[in-house]
C-alpha cells in the first residue's frame, strides 16, 4: 500500500474539515433566509366544506432545537386531541399536517409556505428560534396567513398575521428586573449571555432600566453559542462580585456555565442568578445539583398549584409517561391553540380577516392562570412568576406579579426605554 | 496579581482540554494523514460511557476511572471497526476520507439521540473531585486541575510509547517512509489498526473527562472537534511537541484575549491570530524533515 498524501493536500483537507464542522454545527440558529415569500398567494385556498378542518403544526422534529421543540409538538397534539374528543372548532374535528422544521429557518420558511398554499390550513402553530420566526414572518405576511408562536422571545415585533402566546420582554425580563430591586434589593448586576440577538436586545433593555433606576452593570460578557469555555467569564463574575447575575445564555453553554460557578465556590446565596432560559426540561441536562437555588423567570412551572394546571399536568404525564415535564413554551402551546378555537368560534368562521377582527378580548382558563388576547399587538396579557429551583428538578414561585400583565412589546409605557436599539 | 494567576490557570485549564482533544489527533490525523471527522463522535461516544458508568456505579468514588478506561476502549472500538471497514480503503483518498467519516459522524449522533434521547444528560462530578483548592489566593477548581493532571499524563504516556517502546518504532518507522518501513518486516497494517485504536481511544478518554465541565449531548463532539483541528494543524502536522505548545498557546492566549476583551471577540482575534501565523508558516510551529518526496 502506498501513500500519495502531501503535506499540502493534507493541509488543504484540513481546512475544508474546519469548514465543514463549523457550518455543521453554525447553522442551527442564525441563518436569517426569508424564504419563498409567494404576494399573490393572498387568495385563501381553506376548505370549510366537510367535517373536518386542517391545521398545520411546524416543530423541529430533527436537528439542534428538536429537543426543545418535540416537547412543543406533543403539547399541541395534546390540546388537538382534547379539543377533538369535545366535538372540535365549530363543528369540524382538526386535522392534523404536521412538516418538520429540522432546526432551519430557511426550511421554516419553506415549510410554512407549502402547509398554507399546499395544505390548505386554516391556521399554523409553532416555530421557537427568533430566527425561524423572522423567516416565516414574511410568508404568513404575503399570504395573509396566521401563524401562532409559543415562545417567549425578545419583543419589538407586532404582526398582524403572527399571535405571539410566549411573554415579550414587559412580561418576563422587566417583572424580574423589578423583583431583583424590590425584593432582592440589588445595586450591582452582571450580565451573561449567548452571543445572538435575544440576549443582545435582552441586555440593551435591562442596561436601560437599570440606569434609569440606580443598578450599576458590573459586567456583559456574551459567549458563542455553545460555547463551553467558561473559565474567564465566570473569573470576570467572581472579581466584579455583583449582587446578582443575569443569565441570557441558551442550550449547552448553560451547562457549562453553572458548573464552573459551581466548581469556583459561587452559590444562589452568595451571588443567585436568575435565568430566562431554563426551564423545567432544561434542569436535569444542565445538572440539578448545580442550580438548586437558582431562579428563573416564566409565566408558567409545573407547580402551580390549580385545578386547571393539575389536570394539564395529570393529562401530559399519562399521554407522555410519568417521568415528562411541562414547561412554560409547551404550555403557550397548547394555550395558543385553545386561543385560536376560541377567536374561530367567537368569529364564527375560519377565515383570517374575521379571525383577526375577533381575536381582541378572547380568552382562556389556561394551566398558567387566565390570559386574554391584545387585539392591538395580538401578544396575550400573562401573570409573570419568579421561581426557585428545588431538588426535586421542579420549579416553585417564590413571587408573582399582581395579575396579568398587558403584552408591550415596544416597551412604549416604560419612561427608562429610549428606543428600539436592539 | 490574582487576576493574573486567575487567568495563566483559566488559560492552563483550556489548554488542557484541547491538549486532550487534540492529542489523539495528532495520532490519527498528525502521525497517519486521516482527517477523521468522526473523531468528536469517538469523544461523544467517552461522554456517554462516563454516564453510563455512573449510572450503573451510582455515587461510588470508582465511577471515573473506571469511565476513563472503558472509555479509552469504546473510542478505540469504535476506531478500529471504522479503520477496517472503511478508512483501510482510503487511506490515499484524503477528501474521500473526510466526506465520508463526516457522514459516519452523522449517524453515530443519529444513533446517540435514539439510544439516550436528544435533551442533554448530566453527569454529577463525584465527591472528591468537587470544591476549590486555593492557590496563591485563587480558588482553583479541583475537575479543572485534575484535567491539568490528565492531560499531562496522556501526553507523557503517549510520549514515552513513541519513543521507548517497539510499537513506538514501528509507528514512527511506517510515518516516516510507509514502503521503506514494510520493507524491513513491518507489518503496517497492524501498526495502522494499533495507532487507530489508541488515537481513537485518547478522544473516548477526553470525552470521559469533559463531562467535568460540561453536558452530554450527542453533539458534544462537534463544539470540540474544529479547535482540534487547528490546534494539531497550528502545532505542525505529525508533532507531539508542536501540538502540545499549539495547545498552551492557543489556551492561554484565548484566556487573556477573553478577560480583556469578551468571550465572542477573543474567538474572532484568536482565529485571526491562527490565520495570520497559518500565513506566516503554512506547515506549523514544527515540521517533519524527511527525504522522502511525498
Amino acid at each position: 500500500m502506498t501513500h500519495f498524501i502531501t503535506r499540502r493536500t493534507l493541509a488543504a483537507g484540513a481546512v475544508l474539515a474546519t469548514a465543514l464542522a463549523t457550518s455543521a454545527c453554525g447553522a442551527k440558529t442564525d441563518a436569517t433566509s426569508t424564504g419563498g415569500t409567494s404576494a399573490a398567494g393572498a387568495t385563501s385556498c381553506v376548505d370549510t366544506s366537510g367535517d373536518s378542518i386542517k391545521i398545520g403544526f411546524l416543530n423541529s422534529l430533527s436537528g439542534t432545537m428538536a429537543i426543545s421543540e418535540t416537547t412543543v409538538f406533543k403539547s399541541l397534539t395534546m390540546a388537538a386531541n382534547e379539543i377533538n374528543a369535545a366535538g372540535g372548532v365549530l363543528g369540524k374535528k382538526l386535522s392534523i399536517v404536521s412538516e418538520d422544521g429540522a432546526s432551519e429557518p430557511s426550511v421554516f420558511a419553506e415549510k410554512a409556505t407549502k402547509l398554507i398554499q399546499k395544505d390548505c390550513v386554516a391556521a399554523v402553530f409553532g416555530g421557537w428560534t427568533s430566527s425561524s420566526r423572522k423567516a416565516m414572518l414574511p410568508v404568513f405576511e404575503g399570504n395573509n396567513a396566521l401563524l401562532f408562536y409559543p415562545v417567549q422571545y425578545e419583543g419589538l415585533e407586532a404582526s398582524k398575521n403572527i399571535f405571539y402566546t410566549g411573554a415579550t420582554t414587559n412580561q418576563q425580563i422587566v417583572p424580574a428586573l423589578e423583583w431583583l430591586k424590590n425584593e432582592k434589593k440589588i445595586t450591582s448586576i452582571f450580565l451573561v449571555g449567548s452571543d445572538y440577538v435575544f440576549p443582545r436586545t435582552a441586555n440593551a433593555i435591562i442596561k436601560q432600566y437599570a440606569a434609569a433606576n440606580g443598578i450599576k452593570v458590573l459586567g456583559e460578557e456574551y459567549q458563542p453559542l455553545g460555547s463551553t469555555n467558561f473559565g474567564s467569564v465566570v473569573d470576570k463574575v467572581k472579581t466584579a462580585g455583583a449582587d446578582a447575575v443575569f443569565n441570557t445564555l441558551n442550550g449547552d453553554s448553560n451547562v457549562a456555565f453553572f458548573k464552573e460557578y459551581k466548581g469556583k465556590g459561587l452559590t444562589a446565596d452568595s451571588m443567585p442568578v436568575v435565568s430566562v432560559s431554563i426551564a423545567e426540561e432544561e434542569v436535569p441536562g444542565v445538572g440539578v445539583d448545580n442550580l438548586v437555588g437558582q431562579y428563573t423567570a416564566w409565566n408558567y412551572y409545573e407547580t402551580i398549584d390549580t385545578p386547571v394546571n393539575k389536570k394539564f399536568v395529570a393529562d401530559f404525564k399519562k399521554a407522555n409517561g410519568p417521568k415528562a415535564v411541562t414547561s412554560d413554551p409547551m404550555e403557550a402551546a397548547y394555550t395558543s391553540l385553545y386561543l385560536w378555537k376560541g377567536m374561530v368560534e367567537k368569529a364564527k368562521s375560519f377565515k383570517v380577516a374575521d379571525v383577526q377582527a375577533a381575536a381582541g378580548g378572547v380568552s382562556f382558563d389556561a394551566p398558567e392562570g387566565k390570559v386574554t388576547v391584545n387585539g392591538e399587538n395580538h401578544h396575550i396579557a400573562k401573570t409573570a412568576l419568579i421561581g426557585q429551583i428545588h431538588d426535586d428538578g421542579l420549579i416553585y414561585t417564590v413571587w408573582s406579579s399582581k395579575g396579568p400583565i398587558e403584552p408591550d412589546p415596544f416597551l412604549k409605557g416604560y419612561p427608562w426605554w429610549k428606543g428600539a436599539t436592539g | 496579581m490574582e487576576t493574573v494567576v486567575a487567568q495563566v490557570f483559566t488559560g492552563l485549564s483550556s489548554a488542557s482540554v484541547l491538549l486532550l482533544v487534540a492529542i489523539g489527533l495528532t495520532l490519527t490525523f498528525g502521525q497517519m494523514g486521516v482527517i477523521n471527522m468522526a473523531h468528536g463522535e469517538f469523544l461523544m461516544a467517552g461522554s456517554y460511557t462516563a454516564f453510563v458508568t455512573a449510572s450503573i456505579l451510582r455515587g461510588s468514588a470508582l465511577s471515573l476511572p473506571v469511565a476513563l478506561v472503558v472509555g479509552f476502549l469504546i473510542g478505540g472500538l469504535l476506531g478500529i471497526a471504522l479503520e477496517a471497514t472503511i478508512l483501510r480503503w482510503m487511506y490515499d483518498r484524503p477528501l474521500d476520507t473526510l466526506l465520508v467519516t463526516f457522514g459516519v459522524g452523522l449517524i453515530l449522533q443519529q444513533l446517540a439521540r435514539d439510544i439516550f434521547g436528544a435533551p442533554a444528560k448530566e453527569v454529577s462530578t463525584p465527591t472528591w473531585l468537587s470544591g476549590t483548592v486555593p492557590i496563591l489566593g485563587y480558588g482553583f477548581p479541583v475537575t479543572r486541575l485534575f484535567i491539568i493532571a490528565l492531560s499531562a499524563l496522556c501526553v507523557a504516556g503517549l510520549f514515552a510509547m513513541l519513543r521507548l517502546t517497539d510499537l513506538g518504532r514501528r509507528i514512527r518507522a511506517t510515518v516516516a517512509n510507509r514502503d521503506l518501513a514494510e520493507s524491513l518486516g513491518i507489518s503496517t497494517r497492524r501498526t495502522d489498526r494499533t495507532t487507530f485504536f489508541i488515537g481513537s481511544g485518547l478522544a473516548g478518554v477526553a470525552g470521559v473527562a469533559l463531562t467535568l465541565l460540561g453536558s452530554t449531548g450527542p453533539t458534544v463532539g462537534t463544539s470540540y472537534i474544529v479547535e482540534a483541528f487547528l490546534v494539531v494543524v497550528v502545532g505542525g502536522i505529525g508533532q507531539l511537541k508542536g501540538t502540545i505548545l499549539a495547545a498552551l498557546g492557543i489556551g492561554i492566549g484565548r484566556s487573556f484575549l477573553e478577560s480583556w476583551t469578551s468571550g465572542s471577540m477573543a474567538q474572532v482575534l484568536m482565529l485571526l491570530a491562527i490565520v495570520a501565523f497559518l500565513q506566516i508558516r503554512p506547515q506549523g510551529i514544527f515540521t517533519t524533515t524527511t527525504r522522502s518526496l511525498a
